[in-house]
């Protein structure tokens, strides 16, 4: 039994957003996997829930008249990881939905809330991250448009409204087409895990496939919010395949981009060694599944 | 034998798959009041007072108790028969709620609410004022000198027990054996290990979490339902809890989900009958939580070993030393029996040819309690005896396989200072089947040599395990059988099926000593304290063969007097039992048997004479068939002649012991860089005498294999020095292992008779667990060079060692 005080079933965005703001402590909840621990562990114990998990529109994956792909906010992680577009145009991130907790958890909990809860643990975040993703948020004042990387402000804390509702993600086409990529989780065991870490590495590599031609890496948990590392990318971009040289580089320097740190969880000292062994094998593997042979 | 090893299916197969089968909390009546028991929020103080305004406002609050209403009475709560001699009598040190606080979860005060919701609201609403002293949650603090003793009224200072043993000469020591072997083999022919292996404090993680429910009975009887592996010793101990008599106490066992030996303890019953009391009988509900069973129940010790050996460069084990210091927590539970059982199996596993010399301390510390966990300290034994036992053979340059099957303990071997022995053996053959089944020999050369970052290694260990706690303390079983009208039987055993399958065996048992088949037998699954015959319990894999001889003697006992009235039948065919409607039955069969044995009409047809195979009446031999023995207990039962109700019961006082052994190999890949271990290949190899039941045998050695892996790989309880508070109490953060994580597991068994178990059983429940975290180490060294002498060997500890190796 949860203590919860009240829970009102939005009807419609709108709905929920009128909700929100007429009760000064309400929340949102969608899957609940997030909300729920929370009020078990006596953290929001008589908390005021407004639910979305009913609203149609905020669920599902489409594409969009310009090719860019629209992801509803509460779609939960199982039909994300199942969808032929994501399964066509955006394996990488169905494969990283697909790490979240169990399957009972992953059929439930939602893309929206993994983002909007500001975990730099997320498991969708990083991938998020090397796709520029944008956010939909609608609140009382309207819509707006929230880039990734303006989103997050601390850990566990984003520019979102408490009244604001994440509708759906919008990722461009120009940051999947052509590109390839993996998300490499590491947790202490290989199921029901939160990431000690978390990388993303995208590449486009040239039509010969021996350069990259671009290159992306995000990575969770290596800082207090999911974070890029754009200096490491600008050292990739224009690299040959198989430039192992190239490939410290862009690992040295991820590395001074990077701010772990120790905690009961893990050491700084591991988390380091993490950060530059997963990128060295997240690239690896995203040019290969780009055609591209590393160890040539 | 017939149903005696035989893969018959469990007894409650089908109500534990489909749900149907009735757990504690499943059985609750309506309107049922719900406890929550308040923690304290610092590890070592007093309470002073409490602010309970609040918490008494929140609505649907019936009652709150504290740790001043408690009754002043000391208790145990280890799960040990009750000693009569009181210097082997477990330590009384902990009230129901206790003022003095000894660690951070201690059990200050309870809230008595209409719902859980309220319960747990009006608990965080309680305010505590306490008296903080400062928290000592290491053995290094607790043992300090001028640290604050936990319990001054027992102990002056936070050492439990400290004890002393040895093996070989009374007054072996280490230093003395060193000295003798430098001159017997000259110094430059010797090796010399001296390590500090170290082991965590772990949760049981059993599925089901204590939940108990009581009420005060019309009779007066506290009656309480709980999820315990021993429902009578936590009668006597809420007796003693409570300051009443024990007859008042009335405990209830219905199916349980797991225990263990977390279960093994009394836990929160005495609580729970003191909530039901104080509102007047009405039914109250405990159900602690799984961050509550990990905090404030009970843990396996962490136990450090100091360990020195020393051998011949041609490998003869010579001598062995063990210091260990098992960190007890806050109360006493089991105390220092476990230590001491960890000492005993060190030494036990070897030959040293010159002898053994063990320590064991055992201390309270501001830390969760440590109590009984499956194989009572031996995992701990095993990994210092198999680190170190690799550690030699290493510095030997000898293949340790080899090294163990000229080293390891004996046929024949009997441990002189209790007395317990090998009556099968079968370790060798355990040793010599495993080195087989890994390919050990050709992968010991194939993995010789590597580089690069990933690499592969085997690894193994061996462990003994003793069967039930005798002489070391009491064995006592009983049995009740009840013959029904259709020749079927009621099955009462005393010992309780905790998810190993104990119902299963027992009947399978109960069908071989009686001659009734199986699907005849119903067991009574719960045990009620005021109807079952007395058992201490399920632990130390003791009931299969302790309990299982009580129920193999009272089945024999139960077919005697079936026989017996079969005989009174059919010498009374013709006058008594003639107008009764089996009466055309057994004269038939009298004449058949008078003539197949030549007996006269005025021979007496005694029971010696019969015998019962497949629910049939026989003549002893086979032939012929009399009848069924449905017609022998209708009869005995409604005869108006002789009307007898065939029951039996019996008890076995339980005064042998023998040792089970086996071992473990292993197969893994280490990924260097990421620290990952992948274990390829593992096979457990146990000699436990004959199996009553394959399947469920083989089962019990999966689950204990997966047990092991999580202690060797990930499963640790972290506790922050400086609060006493335990960082990971929930099984996100506390690292079982999932079933992605667990690699098929392999499992044999070398089945030789044992002449003291019933049916030539020994101990199995507990040994699975004991050899798999030591193999694991023992197969990275191999891969890698490095001693992983902290367990577990999770990727952090891992890619530290190998960074400073320079191996990454």
């Amino acid at each position: 039994m949860f203590d919860i005080q009240s829970f009102y079933e939005a009807k419609s965005v709108e709905d929920a957003i009128r909700a929100l703001s007429q009760d000064e402590k309400a929340q949102v909840i969608s899957g609940g996997t997030d909300v729920l621990i929370r009020v078990r562990e006596g953290k929001d114990a008589g908390c005021s829930l407004v639910s979305i998990q009913k609203i149609p529109e905020l669920k599902g994956v489409e594409l969009t008249d310009s090719g860019d792909i629209k992801i509803g906010a509460a779609t939960a992680f199982s039909h994300i990881t199942n969808d032929p577009l994501i399964q066509k145009y955006l394996p990488m991130l169905g494969e990283a939905a697909d790490t979240v907790g169990g399957p009972q958890i992953r059929n439930v909990a939602t893309i929206g809330g993994n983002i909007c809860n500001g975990a730099t643990s997320a498991d969708s975040a990083s991938t998020m991250w090397t796709l520029d993703a944008e956010l939909v948020l609608e609140g009382p004042e309207g819509e707006r448009i929230v880039p990734i990387s303006q989103f997050y402000t601390g850990p566990g804390r984003t520019v979102r409204d408490r009244r604001e509702i994440c509708k759906y993600f919008l990722i461009r086409k120009e940051n999947f087409e052509g590109w390839h990529g993996v998300y490499k989780k590491y947790g202490k065991r290989r199921a029901m895990e939160i990431a000690t870490l978390g990388c993303a590495v995208r590449v486009k590599l040239s039509e010969d496939k021996t350069r990259i031609e671009d290159g992306r890496l995000g990575y969770g948990v290596a800082g207090p919010t999911p974070l890029r590392c754009r200096k490491a990318e600008a050292v990739l971009k224009g690299s040959r395949v198989g430039d192992m040289e190239a490939v410290e580089r862009f690992v040295e320097t991820a590395l001074t981009e990077v701010n772990p740190r120790s905690s009961w969880r893990a050491s700084k000292e591991f988390r380091i060694q993490l950060i530059g062994e997963l990128a060295r094998r997240a690239l690896k593997e995203a040019v290969e599944r780009g055609g591209g042979i590393m160890n040539a | 034998m017939g149903v005696v090893g035989k893969e018959m299916q469990r007894v409650d197969a089908w109500g534990k798959v489909t749900g149907e089968a009735k757990y504690s909390a499943d059985l609750e009546p309506r309107d049922i009041y719900h406890g929550k028991v308040v923690h304290s929020t610092i590890a070592n103080g007093l309470v002073k007072s409490f602010d309970l305004e609040e918490a008494l406002k929140v609505p649907g609050v019936i009652k709150i108790v504290t740790c001043f209403d408690v009754p002043d009475c000391q208790f145990p709560t280890a799960g040990h028969p009750w000693s009569v001699e009181e210097k082997h009598q477990d330590i009384c040190d902990r009230k129901i709620l206790n003022q003095r606080v000894r660690i951070y979860g201690d059990d200050i005060a309870a809230v008595i609410a209409t719902d859980e919701v309220a319960a747990a609201r009006a608990a965080r609403l309680v305010k505590a004022e306490y008296e903080e002293y400062e928290p000592i949650v290491t053995v290094e603090a607790a043992m300090r000198e001028g640290a604050t003793p936990l319990h001054p009224d027992i102990r002056k200072d936070n050492v439990i027990v400290h004890s002393h043993m040895t093996m070989g000469p009374s007054d072996f020591t280490f230093e003395e054996g060193l000295r003798q072997a430098k001159e017997q083999y000259g110094e430059e022919n010797l090796v010399l290990v001296e390590a500090d292996y170290d082991t965590p404090r772990i949760s049981h993680c059993h599925l089901e979490l204590p939940v108990s429910w009581a009420y005060v009975d019309v009779n007066g009887k506290v009656t309480i339902t709980s999820s315990t592996q021993i429902p009578h010793i936590v009668r006597r101990c809420t007796a003693q809890a409570l300051g009443i008599d024990i007859g008042k106490i009335r405990i209830i066992k219905p199916y349980i989900g797991g225990g263990f030996g977390n279960k093994q303890d009394v836990l929160y019953e005495p609580l729970n009958a003191f909530l039901t009391m104080a509102v007047g009988g009405h039914p109250v509900r405990l159900e602690i939580s799984r961050e509550e069973t990990i905090c404030s129940t009970r843990t396996r010790h962490a136990i450090l070993g100091r360990c020195k050996g020393a051998a011949t460069k041609d490998g003869k084990l010579l001598a062995r030393k063990l210091d260990a210091y098992a960190n007890n927590g806050g109360y006493a539970s089991h105390g220092h029996a476990i230590c001491a059982n960890c000492g005993n199996v060190f030494k036990d596993l070897y030959q040293d040819e010159l002898g053994c010399e063990v320590d064991c301390s055992t201390v309270y510390t501001s830390s969760p309690t440590a109590g009984a966990m499956r194989a009572y300290g031996i995992p701990q034994a095993d990994w210092f005896a198999e680190c170190l036992t690799d550690d030699l053979a290493e510095k030997i340059g000898m293949d340790p396989c080899d090294f163990r099957l000229k080293n390891c303990m004996g046929e024949g071997f009997v441990d002189p200072a209790n007395g317990i022995a090998f009556h099968s053996y079968g370790l060798k053959q355990c040793i010599e089947r495993g080195r087989e089944r890994i390919c050990w020999d050709e992968k010991r050369k194939a993995y010789a040599n590597q580089t690069g970052p990933v690499r592969r290694g085997v690894g193994m260990a061996i462990f003994c395990y003793k069967t039930g706690v005798y002489p070391i303390s009491l064995e006592t079983a009983s049995v009740r059988m009840v013959l029904n009208q259709d020749g079927s039987l009621q099955l009462c055993m005393g010992a309780t099926e905790i998810g190993q399958g104990a119902d299963t065996v027992f009947s399978q048992m109960a069908a071989e000593a009686t001659g009734l088949t199986f699907d005849r037998v119903y067991v009574v699954s719960t045990q009620d304290t005021d109807t079952t015959p007395f058992d201490t319990g399920a632990y130390a894999s003791r009931q299969t063969y302790v309990s299982g001889m009580a129920c193999k003697k009272c089945g024999q006992v139960l077919r005697e007097r079936i026989l017996e009235y079969a005989a009174y039948m059919l010498n009374y065919a013709e006058t008594d039992l003639a107008k009764t409607i089996h009466g055309g039955t057994v004269r038939q069969a009298a004449g058949r048997m008078r003539e197949a044995l030549g007996l006269s009409a005025e021979d007496q047809i005694t029971a010696e004479m019969l015998d019962i195979v497949e629910n049939q009446v026989v003549v002893t031999g086979g032939a012929p068939k009399l009848f069924d023995v449905a017609v022998v207990a209708e009869t005995s039962v409604y005869s108006l002649d002789r009307s007898q109700h065939i029951t039996a019961e019996v008890t076995n006082h339980c005064k042998d012991n023998t040792f089970a052994s086996g071992c473990c190999f292993v197969d893994v890949e280490v990924d260097m860089p990421l620290g990952l271990v992948h274990v390829k290949k593992i096979i457990n190899v146990h000699d436990s005498g004959i199996l009553i039941n394959p399947k469920l045998a083989e089962g019990q050695v999966e689950g204990g294999m997966s047990m092991g892996l999580g202690y060797g790989l990930s499963e640790e309880m972290l506790v922050d020095e400086k609060t006493g508070r335990v960082l990971n109490d929930n099984l996100l953060d506390y690292k079982i292992p999932t079933a992605m994580d667990v690699p098929d597991l392999d499992v044999e068994f070398i089945q030789l008779e044992d002449p003291t178990g019933p049916y030539g059983n020994k101990s199995l429940g507990e040994p699975p667990a004991i050899p798999v975290a030591p193999a694991i180490r023992n197969a990275i060294l191999h891969a890698t060079g490095v001693h992983m002498n902290v367990t577990p060997m999770t990727a952090q500890r891992l890619t530290a060692a190998f960074k400073a190796q320079s191996l990454i």
